[in-house]
């Protein structure tokens, strides 16, 4: 239930940017989610929607795009998906990869009036 | 009005986190934060650290817990300062609750803080608490499937201490399985197979804290 924590943070971002832009109403906010995060969009979205209440940002829409994993190889510099979190090049099964996405958590627009 | 903001969501946890680790590495303190289950051996593993290093090492602890204070009673018994944190339903420790407990710790006087997150195997890995080095405990009975359903913690921690190994004979648990499988999450993981009731190989993991801790002390002292 850390989403809790993470929609807390998230309206505070939103609060300011509105109150930055002179922003009244906002209707939607689009976030970028990675999928090696443990955020379950449902949740965030239930408790942003509990947490923004009273506030510009009730109401607004949470527009969640979720981001795939993508490793690359330090060894051959392949891009690739990995499958079950297992972080092993299908190309020359180098098992030292850095991860280039799916840790993306961040706030990308906000529209309102 | 559409207004462009590329901001990360944690940006305040992790700003008061890297603040933390500015204050730690000022005041010379390796910090381990230790994440698990509920009832994988958290509080035993750093009972038994302490009374193996406690002699060479001045050690701190912080106790993160729900509800309650046992864990710190447990550790106050040794002498050692203890500070605890109720997080009130929260399931895990950020990077603010442990800046509020540095004023109740001495850091200068610690060589070694060592952070008790609340038992959880999915949240804890979110935040940042400023810590050197995520430190994880599995035990046996809760089976060898656990990277798999778990990998960022497996992926973000240092070490990897597989505990309760006396109870091999008696579940169903493939321990090489777990090595593999973490392995593939994480090659860079270090793996101690223990039994915080035998004591069976603890003495790799104390030789590990030692390690980390001295080689801190010594990089400290060639600035």
């Amino acid at each position: 239930m850390h989403e809790l924590s993470i929609a807390q943070s998230l309206l505070d971002i939103i609060i300011q940017e509105v109150n930055k832009n002179s922003i009244s109403k906002v209707t939607w906010v689009k976030l970028r989610v990675g999928k090696f995060t443990s955020i379950e969009p449902s949740c965030l979205s239930f408790c942003f929607e509990l947490l923004s209440k009273d506030t510009p940002a009730e109401g607004a829409h949470l527009r969640i795009e979720s981001v795939s994993i993508r490793g690359k190889c330090r060894n051959c510099q392949e891009v690739f998906e990995p499958n079950d979190f297992l972080f092993v090049c299908p190309t020359c099964s180098g098992q030292d990869i850095e991860i280039i996405n799916g840790r993306e958590l961040y706030i990308q627009e906000i529209e309102g009036d | 009005m559409k207004i462009p903001v590329v901001r990360n969501i944690l940006e305040v946890n992790e700003r008061i986190a890297a603040e933390n680790r500015r204050i730690f590495s000022e005041n010379k303190v390796l910090v381990l934060n230790l994440i698990s289950s509920p009832g994988a051996g958290k509080t035993s593993l750093l009972e038994h650290t302490i009374d193996a290093l406690h002699k060479e090492i001045r050690i701190g602890v912080i106790e993160g817990d729900i509800q309650s204070n046992i864990d710190a009673k447990r550790i106050s018994k040794k002498g050692i300062p203890t500070v605890q944190i109720n997080t009130d339903g929260a399931c895990h420790l950020d990077g603010n609750m442990i800046r509020e407990t540095l004023n109740s710790l001495n850091l200068e006087s610690l060589d070694l803080l060592i952070i008790e997150n609340v038992g959880n195997l999915v949240c804890p890995a979110e935040f940042d608490t400023g810590e050197n080095h995520k430190i994880m405990l599995l035990s046996i009975p809760e089976g060898d499937d656990k990277p798999v359903k778990y990998p960022l913690i497996f992926r973000q921690s240092s070490v990897l201490l597989i505990n309760k190994i006396d109870l091999l004979p008696y579940v169903d648990c493939d321990i090489n399985k777990i090595k593999k499988l973490s392995y593939r999450i994480n090659p860079n993981l270090t793996i101690f197979e223990v039994s915080c009731k035998t004591q069976e190989g603890l003495s790799q993991w104390y030789r590990w804290v030692k390690k980390k801790v001295n080689a801190l002390a010594r990089k400290k002292s060639q600035r």
